[in-house]
């Protein structure tokens, strides 16, 4: 019954107070690069959401069964992002052949996501926290939820903020910056949330 | 060797923060102190010059199809040397910088400098590229710390001067601790970013 509370706890916190996005700042790159528009925006979301799962889960097995027992923590780094980058590979190859409709979806998406930090750090933070095989999986999927849930309501508001008139050095990154800065603010309202 | 363009570029109109807009994630996240900016800076510029130096003397013999992968394997190869070397000898930083030096390894800057510059130039200008563009995201990132930590703890040079206190510019009760918080980086960040934007428009109307 603990047990469940942690992995609940997690959950929530991975969602909703430590976001990836507006709180730990994994990801930048793709949440300001492709949040122009709502449609592609929860496309790139979905597809962080499963290979940050799937990736969760296999940098937990190199780690505990391959680096741990041989003494090759110091090799963290290199063997996670080797991991990482087969993993999208093979993600990419599997939906071409059984899925093309989610993979036409998704598109130029998939390959960036090798150079996402959001997926190398979920990696990298479940090893620190000492997470066993199930807690890293709730971490690596919740924390994809999370980003899908930041990306698809700033890219809501990044449709409306570029059709407005703002000061002529402010138009573009900066404008969406500080829109990401005011959701960032709204985020903070639930740091105080402690489930357990 | 145009030694001069080059350093222009990567300081000011091909700035890979202000610019370029790459790196993000590490701008935001531990510009909350001089010293954190500058050993970010530091060890980012030393990763990206060495990673180009190799990439850039490997580049006929790596097969272009796995040109990335073979990159990104380099690239971590001097990650992990950085992070070790840091928690050895500057522990302090280590701790304060955490999973953000591990996660140089995904920066985009030095992905992109190796397929924008070092996998098409030699091995002497790949290394000033690598220079120049460190300096340029150091830069950067010491004026997004420098305000961040007069706002947001009131002092200047933390970590660094003092013993590590900084020089309290802002009397202990008045900063606004929001602004060390993430949402102040995006905010800063925003408003540097448009500086510069407004900067650029003023330089080029003048030419």
């Amino acid at each position: 019954m603990e047990y469940m509370q942690v992995v609940i706890g997690i959950l929530i916190s991975a969602i909703l107070s430590e976001n990836f996005i507006l709180v730990k700042f994994y990801g930048i790159c793709p949440f300001m690069g492709v949040s122009k528009k709502t449609d592609t925006a929860i496309g790139m979301g979905m597809a962080v959401t499963f290979v940050m799962a799937i990736a969760s889960a296999a940098c937990w097995f190199v780690d505990a069964k391959i680096l741990q027992p041989l003494n090759l923590g110091y090799m963290q780094t290199v063997a996670f992002i080797l991991v990482i980058a087969s993993i999208v590979q093979f993600v990419e190859m599997f939906l071409k052949k059984f899925v093309p409709a989610l993979y036409q979806a998704l598109g130029i998406f998939l390959p960036l996501i090798t150079t996402n930090c959001a997926v190398l750090g979920v990696a990298l933070v479940n090893v620190q926290k000492g997470y066993d095989f199930l807690q890293s999986v709730i971490n690596g999927a919740a924390g994809g939820l999370g980003f899908t849930l930041a990306i698809v309501l700033f890219a809501s508001i990044r449709e409306r903020v570029d059709k407005t008139d703002c000061p002529e050095c402010f138009k573009g990154f900066p404008i969406a910056l500080i829109s990401a800065g005011l959701m960032a603010l709204a985020f903070m309202g639930f740091s105080g949330l402690k489930i357990f | 060797m145009n030694f001069k363009k080059q350093f222009v570029e990567g300081l000011l109109t091909k700035n890979p923060v202000t610019v370029q807009l790459l790196g993000m994630c590490s701008t935001l996240a531990i510009t909350t102190s001089l010293f954190n900016g500058i050993g970010m800076g530091l060890a980012v510029t030393i990763i990206l010059t060495c990673s180009n130096i190799l990439i850039s003397a490997l580049r006929k013999v790596i097969p272009s199809q796995i040109r990335i992968a073979a990159y990104i394997v380099i690239i971590a190869g001097f990650v992990t040397i950085v992070d070790l070397a840091i928690q050895a000898f500057l522990p302090d930083l280590s701790s304060s910088l955490g999973v953000f030096i591990p996660l140089i390894v995904v920066n985009c800057i030095i992905l992109g400098r190796a397929e924008a510059f070092a996998s098409k130039n030699g091995v002497l200008a790949s290394a000033i590229d690598g220079i120049c563009q460190g300096i340029g995201y150091t830069v950067a990132l010491i004026i997004v710390c420098v305000i961040r930590e007069l706002l947001g703890s009131g002092t200047f040079g933390g970590g660094l001067l003092n013993n590590g206190e900084g020089i309290r510019l802002i009397p202990a009760q008045f900063p606004a601790m929001q602004i060390v918080m993430p949402v102040g980086g995006f905010l800063v960040l925003g408003f540097v970013l448009a500086g510069s934007q407004w900067l650029m428009k003023r330089l080029d109307s003048k030419k």
